[in-house]
């Protein structure tokens, strides 16, 4: 009776696990690069609250430094000033609760679909052999990738890899996801194809979710909250709480609340390119 | 019958069967040209028609000195570049992930490096003690140097997200090495090998012509030249010419072939 117990527990437990999320801040985040006489300051006291289980969308115009924050997140990176702290527990490197989907495909090329993804558990040796696989392979099913668990990421499209991705991700039952621009790239119809079936996993997982993109529409189509980054020294210039019910469907982007959001962030980001027009001029 | 239908059904073999053809044609009758009009361009008259040459090689085929050429050529080659790769993948990996190791050995590697390898033949020749020593060692310095600069700069190419992706998923150093370093530099490591493996070829044949025929470390295809230029013979000179071309051929294919086996996910190209 009580072993019965107590191995429901485990499984629940597990279930919780995979569906945890974490809170993720940045505070007085700066970071320059380049030697300390000659250097450029890259981010500029950055303060943000990424709530746990929401879905942040950062926006700022091109070469801002997006990516910067993306790395900084994801521990590749340290800041010069201030602290990334996840759950309270300061960031000191890249681990598996943060799991980035990358800008450009990053997936193995010398490893097919499954091997990709069962790439990490296997490193770390926490899940083995046909359990992994089976695990793998449902999620690889779950992405629509069930007849290509055996190609390599050259076969697939653009959009296959980025659900390859995703699935490769999700593997590791991280607590925050970071996407830095993942569907760049992609030709608009897969793109709000990817779109969509983000949306779906992001409903069904709730894991908090960074997102960084330089879309609006999309921004605004995923966001809970939508940073808004200003220019060269970057910092954060705005957030604009969305507040679109979900689950979302393309047809509330026409609505006047959606327009609304949308004028607003476009009047924002416009203001800080015409900033950085200016001074490249 | 049909192994050769099947053969030639290939599109690819049947071009390249064909661009031989039109080149032997080409050849005969740059060679008769003289014979034929009584103009003499350049000397290309005095080059052997394929005919004659076909018959030069039916001639040295029975003979064992012939084979023999082949066997001491292909051991220096062999030796020489074996040694390269052993010595040179993990020399050129080293210097591309660790900045300690790069720092002491790369400013005297670049130093030496654009020394060739022909310029080395007379020092190696005092230095090493027999001939057949300082064939080889020429020969291992010319795969080495490419073999080095090629693994360095794949292995320093490979993308930094492939590296940061694996990190995240808790990869160990260990694991960065052997599962993303070492197979992202393989295109690399075959590309350093076959053009090493052409210098090797180029390096081994001068180096026999210059060491000669003596008591010890002569011979090979290299010395097969020279001694069919110092008899002479015009065909011979060519035969052995075409010994280097297929020799080196069955080399450059073996390697692509071994590629072909390590590195699956380049077969979609």
């Amino acid at each position: 009776m009580s072993s019965s117990k107590s191995a429901s527990k485990s499984t629940e437990s597990k279930k919780n696990k995979k569906l945890s999320s974490s809170r993720v801040e940045m505070k007085n985040v700066s970071k320059a690069y380049g030697e300390t006489w000659d250097s450029e300051e890259v981010l500029q006291n950055i303060s943000v609250d990424f709530p746990a289980g929401e879905l942040t969308v950062i926006v700022g115009p091109s070469g801002c430094g997006k990516s910067t924050l993306v790395n900084l997140l994801a521990g590749f990176e340290r800041p010069d000033e201030g602290e990334v702290s996840v759950d309270g527990q300061l960031v000191t490197g890249p681990a598996q609760d943060r799991m980035v989907v990358f800008q450009e495909t990053a997936l193995i090329p010398w490893q097919t679909t499954l091997e990709n993804v069962t790439f990490g558990p296997k490193m770390r040796g926490d899940k083995k052999g046909s359990s992994l696989d089976q695990e793998a392979k449902e999620l690889l099913v779950k992405v629509g990738l069930g007849e290509f668990i055996h190609k390599f990421p050259l076969q697939l499209s653009g959009g296959m890899q980025r659900r390859a991705e995703l699935a490769r991700a999700l593997i590791n039952e991280p607590t925050v996801m970071i996407m830095d621009e993942p569907f760049r790239g992609l030709d608009a119809m897969s793109r709000s194809l990817m779109q969509e079936f983000f949306l779906e996993l992001f409903e069904e997982n709730k894991k908090t979710n960074i997102f960084v993109t330089s879309e609006i529409d999309e921004a605004i189509f995923l966001a809970d909250n939508l940073v808004i980054l200003s220019n060269k020294p970057t910092t954060v210039q705005t957030v604009i709480k969305i507040d679109l019910p979900r689950p979302r469907n393309y047809k509330m982007l026409t609505s006047a609340k959606a327009f609304k959001y949308r004028k607003k962030a476009m009047e924002l980001l416009h203001g800080e390119a015409m900033k950085s027009f200016a001074i490249s001029k | 019958m049909s192994a050769v239908g099947n053969f030639l059904k290939n599109t690819t073999t049947r071009r390249g069967v064909a661009a031989i053809v039109c080149f032997v044609i080409i050849w005969h009758i740059g060679a008769m040209f003289d014979d034929w009009t009584g103009v003499d361009i350049l000397g290309i008259g005095l080059v052997p028609p394929p005919s004659d040459v076909f018959a030069a090689f039916l001639g040295v085929i029975p003979k064992v000195g012939y084979w023999m050429s082949w066997v001491s050529s292909f051991s220096r080659v062999l030796t020489g570049f074996l040694v390269a790769m052993i010595i040179g993948i993990p020399f050129g990996l080293l210097l591309a992930v660790n900045k300690y190791f790069r720092g002491v050995f790369f400013p005297p590697f670049e130093i030496l490096r654009p020394i060739p390898p022909l310029a080395w033949v007379p020092a190696s020749l005092i230095f090493w003690p027999t001939n057949e020593m300082s064939i080889a060692f020429v020969t291992f310095l010319g795969a080495f140097f490419t073999i080095v600069i090629n693994v360095l700069g794949g292995a320093r190419s490979i993308d930094i997200s492939y590296l940061r992706a694996a990190q995240s998923m808790g990869a160990s150093q260990m694991d960065l090495f052997w599962k993303i370093v070492l197979p992202g530099t393989l295109p690399s490591i075959f590309t350093g090998a076959a053009v090493g493996m052409g210098i090797t070829w180029e390096v081994v044949l001068a180096a026999e012509m210059i060491s000669g025929g003596g008591t010890q470390g002569g011979g090979g295809l290299g010395f097969f030249i020279w001694n069919s230029y110092m008899g002479g013979s015009l065909e011979q000179i060519v035969v052995g010419m075409i010994s280097i071309g297929i020799a080196g051929y069955i080399c450059s294919s073996t390697i692509r072939k071994i590629g072909y086996f390590f590195m699956p996910w380049r077969r979609l190209f």
